[in-house]
């Protein structure tokens, strides 16, 4: 059973042409979660949102309820809702923010209330111009129904959203960059600790961030009960989730799957979902969340789509995007190309990262134009290994952030998985591929 | 124009007030523009990158001229407008095309004939990624992921996505821009945000003015049950 | 002790030796104690473990980390392992705290591996070019690849290219390929100097430093990134290509080029001066230099410095022996005072000598020509006795006082180092600043009342700040007002006391901070007179009405009768009347004629405020003697030239703005025949009949620290031991010396002294000595001395509190005339300036600030030229709106090149202010 029964919690609106409009939100139960969060307390607010344990969709899956507990410690003063979406892949906010961004606004709106925030930025990816006019649209007109604002819908509670451009770094996606970036400067990574941003975030002061399509989340849990969320699912994975998929299957997309209740091999092969691979061809390997992630072969295709099951098996379910490449795909080019984006995107304040990604691209270029030598091999494992020390997973960092230790994911893959491959573009002097 | 002598190159303002520089380039309306969105954040410097995009929806790019304007706009200097536009892809320091036009090759592209769209887009439009054609229309550009990975090989024109893209329908493409025949949908290079923030802290700045109060007094408020609580012995934290 | 009973608070700051667990403060601070490589270290509190680890004896390399900056922990050379209840990982130690409990290694094989794979990854891309790079041979990047990097390189792609040495001001370079984005320099420019006109440019491998285009790097402060460099990116243009860090060495020193006395090490190469660099002295310049201070050292090696005496012969200045020129000296000025009396001669200058020097000339002129016309000061500072009366301050105290009051000129302009440290204080830990002046300074953005007052109204406006009830001259602002009346009535406040205009007579902002200092009986001040050893100069005694050691003449009559023989009758002539005198065609009313003039390395027509009235005098003097080191305009009329060391030429000490004494280094041999000025005093006196009895450096120190009682206490011992690097304050309090933090042989940051710490490795410790023999034995650090004999007279008083000053009653304005505001600007037509190749082509052109509604008024357009005249000489400059300025005052800068005629022409002594008229060209 590819799909199961589990109710569409986030794109339920989607198969209209005019989700996006305030009249089809309404509509179709737009901002009855926000009236019902309004009626409670925000501490029952919260406790539902724990109680769901709705895990955070930017990558970390780090449960909300919990980080929001933390701070209900030590009160927050921001709750800033990260849009930037550019994990490679990765395509799924991008959905919901020019889909359906009166959800969004209302997920972030029972946030605010549940954490007692007053200011709440939306950061939204640059390139998303279309998203960006189209969440400025909904909040303008949120604002004219009085769902945002002074004194919600008459509750007493007052909350000012600002939606809030980037300008193309994918580093930004990055929690600490982010914020640097939202105080205006470039998104170099703050250093943790101490800078948590719970505990130190914008402006200095204690910062909840959270993933767009975390917060798209809110609404339903507020309306049918944590339980009811927590019932969809298995173990620490509940609900479902948005799957992004693309590369060699017939049909790409992003698809809301139960957690844990498919398997990866559904979800490219169904036909209500991937469809399969084009031209019958073969699976070589797949990514299975985001390229920060280590790759899978075939033969790990029945792993159920769950946090802990990716986790334990080596490698993570990140950001929800799985990348399938068929049996015609050069991995030394695939690495070499995932490897320059890192090395574009690095922020280049550390050491490692920035000389590292540069190092390493050029390398993983030469040997895919046929200048490779044997013992490039073991250079770029070992380059790998000063970034992260070690080569495990989760991996340790000689960097500041995350970025740094993503770089050996791909390259270590490609080079464990399909070393052969690698002798064979160092020995004919160029790609077997082309 | 008048030769204010101004507060001389480099003065530390930095730490107090900001529009003391006089500005010089941009328009009344991007002006009037910048100053509402500046109004919307806590700290002037947080309005940095959306004030960057209004002088590019003015200038098509970051000019000098404007940049020196953003400087006085949000209290830093001129190097570090620089400095912090340099670091965005999307915030261009020298002139681009009227078409900004970025093909994306990153993994899930690649694998749909991404660097093929890319090899054809150079060798149809006469320039290399990164080069403006010629006639000032398009700037090509070899994009990372633009998060439409199910319409591969992605194409943007000034952030507009035109959908998965072959080598004809991107010549078909090239020519319709060059003839404005979409115009419509897609604005000249530099337009990111069409849709103006109407309601809101814009509506009504007494009400902004209040709320920002009422933040403050709750922020403090909290500081001062903070320091309390440190104060308070051990026993008391847990009973409240 | 009569002089300990008067209130004057040298430094407050208890000895605290570098291990002390003691903080500034001097309560005791909060330890940690945590494991480091197996063994128990303590820590303070806060302390991150890069720098706990050094002090405990363990070096973890670095790049980034710089302790007077905070930590951005970028460059990950300083990776150690940390264990944390999660187990162990990879830590920057320069951004961790120390924890109680924690275990931190820094050798494993762990470590050792990330800090190889963070040199490899840093040279991948940088050149391999030590061998032309200015950086070889004392590189922390060549060094620790050598101590923990890999043998050979596995990079084998090509490196990044950029174009070579881009120059991003006059002074400094940027070779881009050679950087390893530490960002030391733009954290420097950003964060200490508060000019971000160098930042990082793009992302990820491509970033790189830069400046904005056509807006260089004009800070004053760049030269510091130069010496913060951990590689060879940025190069000063003075020091390019000019020695091989193995061939220079060097000597511990202080910067005599303004009055904060930074500590410096001055480095040689083959008796030439080839480099300074900042010394992190913690009460003073934490490091710091300014450009000027930094590269002023060009003006010793000048190719045409005098090595020879000279004396004028039938018109021409022609070489002689010393003592000749010895004897022509002195039979020109006993011709002067066998004709009219002592008072005939007339010494201006000495803010150029050493303690010693000035002390040796004091007691020259005063005990044995008798003149008291003696005058370390140009016209353009304060009355001495109120320089000297007030109580002081230290440069500490200032930055951890409650409040300051600036009434003072440009201080980023005037006194760099003591800007940065206000700076620091304000932006830091919230130091309240008022700002009492003319026209908007570089700390106006910084101050929280900045209160404007035209031309005249110091006194007033002071008034009006201390007493709620007077009123405030225009155009003060009434918010500002309350502010500032708020912040000086409480607290702990210093006043920082200078000349905002030389166009005013110092008489009235001297009095203005005397307003201040009766209605604020706690208050400290700090005396912001700027040009070199000028505070050393007076308080050896070389000003009208002064003796050494800060007493009066009155007060100090019979002690120094008692030690020199003899003392003037009569307080004598200050510089401008001594100036007049000369000048005055017939027998002026305050004395005799002015016949004979010595000049000590000074040079009026440059630095005298009414140039004109110095110019008569130079021609008006019979006899011109001047003690110089390089030709300059006064050696070219003088009658006698005689040839003097200059920095770093000779040992001796100083005393800066707060009254501390530093020791200077002897690095150069002075050229030619050139002698020190103390000698040149010495034996002089003998041919005027006279002994100073001062055989040495040492000699002049010894009957320094016996005679002058400000000075009492700190004797050779005293300065000479380690603790005492960063020199003492003057006077000691009863209880003590204050002495230092600072071990001296560990530099704050070793990546900036990678010389000076290499010469301590050697053995030989980078500090001046005095002359003579080192003075054995531990230094006795009690100041409270009993008098040497029975039956000498009662050790004099040091001056204390406001004194009686003829306050000069400003005329009401002439609503048709303009005031003037002339201000000091760093780089001007001064010899320190012109002197110094690297320099002189800074000096900008000065516009005449106006304000916008005075321009509209006249119809004069901002750009435009404009004259300014007053009865007997004009101007003409370009107009620029200035809305900072008071309505109907215009302020310009002193001595910089006009589009006509100079400032110095328009002002004239005696004047209380400088009315003008303004017009079209
Ligand atoms: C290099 C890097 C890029 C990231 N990019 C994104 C992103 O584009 N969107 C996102 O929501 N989270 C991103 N994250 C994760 C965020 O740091 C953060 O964990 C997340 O926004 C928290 O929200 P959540 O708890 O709701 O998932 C990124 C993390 C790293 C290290
Ligand atoms: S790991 Fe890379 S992206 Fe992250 S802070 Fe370091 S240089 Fe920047
Ligand atoms: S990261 Fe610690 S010294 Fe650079």
């Amino acid at each position: 059973m590819a799909v199961t029964e589990a109710p569409k919690i986030i794109t339920g609106r989607l198969g209209y042409p005019d989700s996006h409009t305030l009249e089809r939100s309404l509509a179709t139960g737009g901002y009855d979660g926000l009236r019902r969060a309004l009626t409670m307390t925000p501490e029952a607010v919260a406790h539902e949102v724990d109680t769901a344990s709705l895990l955070g969709r930017g990558g970390a899956g780090f449960p909300a309820g919990r980080k929001w507990a933390m701070l209900r410690k030590n009160p927050v003063t921001y709750l800033v809702v990260n849009g930037d979406e550019s994990e490679p892949a990765t395509f799924k906010d991008h959905l919901l923010i020019e889909r359906d961004p009166h959800q969004l606004i209302e997920g972030v709106l029972i946030a605010a209330f549940a954490l007692q925030v007053t200011q709440v930025f939306i950061f939204v990816r640059g390139e998303f111009a279309l998203g960006l006019e189209r969440v400025q649209a909904a909040l303008n007109d949120a604002y004219a129904y009085g769902a945002v604002g002074a004194d919600i819908f008459g509750s007493g509670f007052s909350v000012d959203i600002v939606v809030h451009p980037g300008a193309g770094a994918y580093i930004c996606g990055e929690e600490t960059a982010l914020l640097e970036s939202l105080e205006g400067k470039r998104g170099f990574p703050r250093i943790k600790p101490p800078f948590f941003p719970a505990a130190i975030g914008l402006y200095g002061e204690p910062t909840v961030v959270n993933n767009v399509e975390t917060m798209s989340n809110l609404p339903w849990i507020v309306l049918n009960g944590g339980a009811a969320f927590a019932a969809l699912g298995e173990g620490r994975s509940t609900g479902t989730r948005l799957f992004a998929l693309a590369g060699h299957v017939n049909h790409p997309g992003v698809f809301e799957l139960e957690m844990v209740k498919t398997t990866f091999h559904d979800l490219i092969h169904a036909p209500v979902l991937g469809g399969g691979i084009p031209h019958g061809r073969a699976l070589k390997a797949f990514i299975p969340g985001g390229v920060s992630a280590p790759w899978f072969g075939p033969d790990q295709v029945d792993l159920p789509l769950g946090q802990d099951e990716v986790g334990a098996a080596g490698s993570m379910l990140g950001s929800g995007s799985v990348v399938v490449m068929d049996d015609h795909t050069c991995p030394v080019r695939a690495s070499w190309r995932i490897t320059k984006f890192f090395a574009r995107e690095s922020c280049g304040q550390c050491t490692p990262c920035r000389e590292g990604s540069g190092w390493l691209e050029r390398i993983m270029a030469r040997i895919e134009t046929g200048y490779g030598r044997e013992q490039d091999l073991d250079l770029l494992l070992d380059a790998c290994d000063n970034i992260a020390p070690g080569l495990s997973w989760p991996p340790q960092q000689t960097t500041i952030c995350v970025l740094g230790p993503s770089i050996p994911s791909s390259i270590v893959s490609a080079i464990e998985m399909f070393r052969d491959e690698f002798l064979v573009h160092i020995k004919d002097e160029g790609c077997p591929y082309e | 124009m008048s030769a204010e002598a101004g507060t001389p190159i480099g003065s530390p303002r930095r730490d107090r007030g900001s529009d003391a520089l006089a500005i010089r380039h941009l328009s009344t309306d991007t002006l009037d523009q910048a100053r509402q969105v500046i109004s919307l954040y806590p700290e002037p410097r947080s309005a940095f990158i959306p004030l960057c995009h209004l002088a590019q929806q003015q200038d098509g790019w970051l000019t000098p001229e404007a940049m020196r304007d953003i400087a006085g706009l949000v209290g830093v200097t001129p190097a570090e407008v620089l400095g912090t536009a340099s670091f965005y892809d999307m915030l261009h320091t020298e002139p681009v095309g009227r078409h900004v036009v970025a093909v994306c090759t990153n993994i899930a592209c690649l694998l749909n004939g991404a660097a093929e769209l890319l090899e054809h887009a150079e060798a149809s439009l006469g320039v290399n990624a990164g080069g403006t054609t010629g006639d000032g229309s398009v700037t090509l550009e070899e994009a990372e992921c633009l998060a439409d990975c199910d319409q591969a090989p992605c194409v943007q024109v000034n952030h507009r996505f035109v959908g998965a893209q072959t080598p004809a329908s991107f010549d078909q493409l090239i020519s319709e821009l060059r003839t404005g025949a979409r115009s419509e949908d897609i604005p000249h290079h530099g337009t990111l945000v069409r849709v103006r923030r109407s309601t809101g802290l814009q509506a009504d700045p007494s009400l902004v003015a209040a709320e920002r109060a009422a933040m403050a007094e709750a922020q403090a408020r909290r500081t001062e049950a903070a320091e309390a609580a440190k104060t308070a012995p051990d026993g008391a934290r847990g009973s409240s | 002790m009569s002089e300990r009973t008067t209130a004057s608070p040298g430094s407050s700051s208890p000895d605290t030796g570098p291990s002390a667990a003691t903080g500034v403060e001097g309560a005791p601070v909060e330890t940690v104690t945590f494991t480091l490589d197996g063994r128990e270290v303590t820590a303070r509190k806060g302390e991150m473990l890069i720098a706990a680890a050094e002090r405990a004896g363990t070096f973890i390399p670095r790049f980034c980390y710089h302790p007077r900056m905070k930590s951005v922990g970028v460059c990950r050379m300083c990776l150690v392992e940390v264990s944390s209840p999660r187990g162990a990982s990879l830590q920057p130690s320069c951004f961790i705290e120390a924890q109680a409990g924690a275990s931190v290694v820094t050798d494993s094989d762990k470590v050792k591996k990330a800090q190889d794979g963070v040199l490899e990854f840093l040279l991948i891309n940088h050149p391999l070019d030590c061998p032309v790079c200015d950086k070889g041979g004392e590189c922390p990047l060549q060094d620790q690849t050598l101590a923990y990097g890999p043998g050979e390189s596995r990079f084998v792609e090509e490196k990044r290219h950029f174009e070579k040495p881009i120059a991003i001001s006059e002074l400094v370079l940027l070779d881009r390929e050679r950087c390893i984005q530490c960002s030391r320099c733009t954290r420097f420019a950003d964060e200490v100097a508060g000019e971000a006109q160098i930042d990082f440019i793009g992302r990820a491998e491509a970033l790189e430093v830069n400046t904005f285009p056509e807006l260089p790097f004009t800070s004053y402060f760049s030269g510091n990134t130069v010496q913060i460099c951990p590689v060879g990116a940025l190069t000063a243009v003075p020091y390019r290509f000019a020695a091989r860090p193995w061939d220079l060495d060097q000597v511990e020193s202080t910067c005599t080029t303004c009055a904060v006395g930074c500590r410096v090490a001055v480095q040689s190469s083959s008796n030439r001066a080839t480099r300074l660099l900042g010394i992190d002295a913690d009460p003073v310049n934490h490091g710091w230099l300014c450009d000027k201070g930094r590269f002023a050292f060009e003006a010793v090696n000048a190719e045409d410095r005098l090595t020879e005496p000279l004396v004028r012969k039938d018109g021409a200045l022609v070489p002689v022996s010393w003592y000749e020129a010895l004897r022509a000296a002195a039979s020109g000025l006993k011709a002067a005072t066998s004709k009219d009396g002592a008072e005939a001669v007339g010494v201006i200058g000495g803010a150029r000598l050493t303690n010693e020097g000035a002390y040796a000339w004091a007691k020259l002129a005063k005990g044995v020509l008798g003149t008291d016309s003696v005058d370390a000061q140009m016209g353009d500072g304060l009355p001495a006795e109120v320089a000297l009366g007030l109580p002081r301050a230290t440069i500490d105290q200032t930055a951890a006082a409650d409040t300051v009051i600036v009434l003072a000129g440009d201080l980023r302009e005037e006194l760099p180092i003591l800007f940065l440290r206000l700076r620091s204080a304000i932006v830091d830990r919230g130091l309240s600043l008022v700002e009492l002046s003319p026209r908007a300074t570089a700390l106006t953005p910084y101050a929280e009342a900045s209160l404007r007052y035209g031309p005249g109204g110091a006194v007033d406006l002071a008034r009006a700040v201390v007493d709620d009830a007077a009123v405030a001259p225009a155009p003060a602002d009434p918010d500002a007002l309350v502010t500032a009346r708020r912040l000086a009535g409480a607290g702990d406040v210093v006043v920082i006391v200078g000349r905002p205009s030389l166009a005013e007579d110092g008489v009235l902002v001297a009095e203005a901070a005397q307003v201040l200092a009766r209605a604020l009986p706690a208050a400290r001040f700090l005396p912001a007179l700027r040009r070199g050893n000028v505070h050393g100069a007076l308080d050896m005694g070389m000003a009208p009405g002064l003796l050494p050691g800060r007493v009066t003449l009155d007060a100090g009559r019979e002690w120094f009768a008692h030690a020199w023989g003899s003392v003037p009758a009569e307080r004598g002539r200050d510089t401008a009347a001594m100036l007049a005198a000369a000048a005055a065609a017939d027998e002026p009313a305050d004395g005799p004629r002015l016949r004979a003039l010595v000049v000590l390395g000074a040079d009026p027509l440059t630095d005298f405020p009414d140039r004109r009235l110095a110019e008569r005098a130079l021609e008006g003097a019979d006899f011109v003697v001047s003690v110089a080191s390089s030709p300059g305009p006064v050696t070219e009329r003088a009658d006698v030239v005689l040839p003097a060391a200059e920095a770093h030429e000779r040992p001796g000490t100083t005393t800066n703005i707060e009254g501390r004494i530093s020791r200077l280094g002897q690095k150069l041999v002075s050229p030619g025949q050139s002698w020190p000025d103390w000698m040149i005093a010495s034996e002089l006196a003998m041919h005027l009949d006279g002994d100073l009895g001062l055989e040495s450096v040492a000699a002049v120190w010894d009957e320094v620290e016996r005679l002058a009682p400000a000075y009492r206490g700190i004797s050779r011992a005293v300065l000479d031991s380690p603790g005492a690097a960063d020199g003492v304050v003057a006077p000691v309090p009863t209880s003590g010396v204050s002495i230092s933090r600072r071990a001296p042989a560990a530099p704050l940051d070793p990546i900036a002294f990678p010389g000076v710490e290499s010469v301590e490795r050697q053995g030989a410790p980078p500090r001046a000595g005095l002359a003579g023999t080192p003075t054995a034995g531990h230094a006795a650090l009690s100041g409270a001395g009993s008098n040497a004999h029975d039956g000498d007279p009662v050790r004099p008083a040091v001056l204390a509190g406001p004194v009686d000053l003829a306050v000069p009653s400003v005329p009401p304005s002439d609503r048709y005339s303009m005031r003037l505001v002339a201000a000091r600007s760093l780089y001007d037509l001064g010899e320190a300036v012109s002197a110094v190749p690297a320099l002189a082509g800074l000096v900008g052109t000065a516009p005449l600030r106006v304000h916008p509604l005075d321009l509209d008024e006249l119809g004069i357009p901002a750009g435009g030229s404009v004259r300014i005249r007053t009865a007997s000489a004009s101007a003409v400059l370009t107009a620029v709106a200035d809305a900072s300025l008071p309505r109907r005052a215009v302020a310009a800068d002193f001595n910089v090149p006009l589009d006509q005629g100079t400032i110095a022409d328009l002002i004239e002594v005696g004047a209380p202010v400088v009315e003008l008229r303004m017009e079209s060209p």
